[in-house]
């Protein structure tokens, strides 16, 4: 990593044999890459529907009740998961993939691999749905994935983090970006974490909250070292590529990046403040949720000055546009956390819907959001097609900024009254519930506000894969900004 | 990882034990322990109240008396520490409370009969709940044969929510079984780092 620095801080003049190399890279991943991205979208939509169900359910308990399959304790486990091991998980290898290869410049060699690795990951998840909807689930947050359907995700998944670390280990170029640094950690982090929580809480189970306090640790480290590194790669690489100027700070990029990785696994148990656990547990995550405040403050103040003088540019630019709101999103999402951590905060929002929010705010608003954007970005260069519709992206960008908006703060303010109310013991408990009904009401505007997004985005990426040739380079100045500059600070 | 290994150090090694203590810190012999274990029933009934995902509205753990209002609420009249889960496979404590905490459901609401009909059709003893989930599918409606089945939910004589003449709601095996270990959740008994706080 000694030789990053200079990575960032001179954008050369791209010579011949570099955009040659980017070409063949491109080539190599072009079918696994793009099978991962139609998983996503498609997982994206299944997730945006459970969602909805589970939500309307929450108001309206004889909204598909009357059959075990689809209450909704189970319908609300599967649509978490979809959204993040379908739609999150495929689009970190869809992009991660990519800019780890195209980073190193080394092309990958049996691509086919990929796929079949992704069909078992995918086959995998659909065992494991279904699972849950059978009764199999095991009933702890983000872990209910049965414990048969685990060691096929983890076999796939050892086969596509390979191709990654792969790639960087034959990478012809020698230098080593940021976003090669938060993808690599990321891909050793999330094996490791995934193995420990499967062997302490399905497997084998620890007795007692033992497995609370494991599962607690495992979500806030998927989010925090998995989601968030892939998430703030895709937004290390995107800006200074798309504006054609360097990382602001080198040091300051070294300086989140490892209080990311420091601390980033161990605010877990701010939800369990109070808790049957020992106090300093608790304690200990308070202090490191404050203490995230730091990564996360001096990632976001590097890409903003970075993007110094050029916000109209990131705004205009449709792909960096996503990048732009989920960045500042990854601040707020800071902010609610640490705040989460004090003890007169957590005693009103713990239990509350307050945590959902959260949660959305950080998978959402910051990580699917940057997501987007690098989708946006890379599957045109894979195609070597435009995206149809402009309109179709200002549509779905819109309804995923209402929708998110939406959503978060209507979890948010449901779950502070929810939660005032709850610790006032003269307010029966029907009454509290009866005034979160007009929140999770609220929700649902959200909710399809979110939808319409993504069915503008799932309708352009068809159309775009299966028009052919019509379609291309019709509005090529609208995503490609960039395409006379490939390679600039790669 | 720190955060896990530590606390699995701390708490792998937690056992039951009496409500008081030897001077040298044993369990007084010849007492009960606590937690005590769950009757093989109610152990069938967590496995149906882990698999329709109660767990992602009901908490089931008690709060301490200066934070928050558990303890006025009535749902319990201590605080809930580790040791109190020690004898469980799996620990349901959860973190979200749509619905009311549950660790002393069966102290609060004794009666087999109530739970039954709450989970049959909330709106029979609990109408203005917006969002509880009725569980019909853990119900049989069927004709009444000859002598009406001694299981059979007892609805209120001018119930709207009743049967038609002639038939009964019996509970399945699994809705008996979810309803034992209701019935078995209990915070009655006194830990030495946790007492039951008089009234």
């Amino acid at each position: 990593m000694s030789h990053s620095s200079q990575s960032n801080s001179k954008p050369a003049k791209v010579d011949s044999t570099t955009l040659v190399a980017l070409g063949e890279v491109d080539r190599s991943l072009r079918f696994p890459v793009l099978f991962f991205a139609v998983c996503a979208v498609l997982w994206l939509i299944v997730a945006n529907v459970l969602t909805l169900a589970t939500n309307i359910q929450s108001y309206q308990p004889d909204f598909l009740a009357g059959f075990s399959w689809f209450t909704y304790g189970r319908l609300y486990p599967l649509a978490t998961n979809a959204m993040l091991f379908g739609w999150g998980c495929n689009a970190i290898f869809a992009v991660a993939l990519w800019l780890i290869a195209r980073l190193s410049l080394s092309p990958v060699r049996d691509g086919g691999m990929l796929i079949i690795a992704g069909l078992f990951w995918n086959f995998g998840l659909k065992l494991g749905l279904l699972g849950i909807l059978i009764g199999d689930l095991t009933p702890v947050e983000s872990l209910e994935l049965p414990g048969y359907a685990t060691p096929i995700l983890l076999i796939a998944y050892a086969l596509i983090g390979v191709w990654g670390i792969q790639a960087f280990l034959t990478r012809e170029k020698k230098t080593v970006n940021v976003s090669q640094w938060y993808i690599l950690a990321a891909f050793f982090w999330f094996p490791w974490i995934y193995m420990i929580a499967q062997f302490m809480v399905v497997w084998f189970p620890a007795r007692g909250v033992v497995q609370s306090v494991v599962s607690h640790w495992f979500h806030s480290s998927f989010l925090n070292l998995w989601f968030t590194p892939i998430a703030l790669a895709v937004a290390y690489y995107m800006i200074p590529k798309i504006l054609g100027r360097p990382i602001y700070s080198y040091s300051l990029a070294l300086l989140g990046f490892c209080s990311l990785i420091m601390v980033g696994s161990w605010n877990g148990m701010v939800s369990m403040i109070g808790g049957p656990i020992p106090i300093w547990l608790s304690s200990t995550s308070s202090v490191a949720s404050v203490v995230l405040l730091m990564p996360v403050g001096v990632v976001v103040l590097n890409l903003l000055l970075s993007a110094k003088g050029a916000f109209a540019e990131m705004w205009h630019s449709l792909a960096l546009r996503f990048v732009l709101f989920g960045i500042v999103s990854y601040l707020l999402a800071g902010v609610f956390e640490s705040a989460r951590a004090f003890h007169s905060v957590s005693e009103i929002v713990q239990f509350t819907t307050v945590t959902t929010a959260y949660h959305q705010q950080l998978t959402y608003a910051f990580f699917s959001m940057i997501l987007f954007g690098g989708l946006y970005f890379m599957v045109p260069r894979l195609s070597g097609r435009e995206w149809p519709s402009v309109d179709l992206i200002y549509l779905h960008f819109w309804g995923s900024f209402v929708g998110i908006i939406v959503v978060v703060f209507s979890l948010l303010v449901g779950g502070l009254i929810a939660g005032t109310q709850m610790n006032n013991p003269e307010i029966p408990f029907s009454e509290i519930t009866q005034s979160l009904v007009i929140w999770l009401k609220i929700n649902t505007i959200g909710i399809i506000c979110l939808a319409v997004g993504h069915v503008a985005f799932i309708v352009n990426f068809f159309w775009m894969l299966a028009a052919g040739d019509l379609v291309s380079s019709k509005q090529g100045s609208v995503v490609l900004e960039s395409a006379n500059q490939e390679g600039v600070s790669s | 990882m720190s955060l896990v290994l530590s606390s699995y150090i701390q708490l792998g090694g937690l056992t039951q034990t009496t409500e008081n203590l030897e001077e040298n810190g044993d369990p007084i012999e010849g007492e009960p322990l606590f937690p005590r274990k769950l009757p093989g029933i109610a152990q069938q009934g967590k496995a149906v109240y882990a698999d329709l995902g109660c767990v992602y509205c009901h908490t089931q753990q008690v709060r301490r008396p200066d934070y928050g209002a558990d303890i006025e609420r009535g749902w319990g009249k201590r605080v809930t520490v580790a040791r109190d889960y020690v004898m469980q496979e799996r620990a349901l404590i959860g973190n979200l409370r749509i619905g009311p905490d549950l660790m002393t459901i069966g102290e609060r609401q004794p009666d087999a009969n109530w739970h039954h009909q709450l989970l049959y059709n909330p709106q029979i003893v609990s109408a203005g709940i917006p969002t509880k989930p009725s569980y019909p599918f853990l119900y049989k409606v069927q004709k009444v044969d000859r002598a009406p089945s001694p299981k059979a939910v007892v609805f209120a004589p001018d119930s709207m929510y009743a049967p038609e003449e002639g038939y009964e709601v019996v509970p399945t095996k699994r809705a008996e079984a979810l309803v034992e270990y209701l019935l078995s959740l209990k915070l009655d008994y006194s830990l030495p780092e946790a007492k039951l706080i008089e009234e």
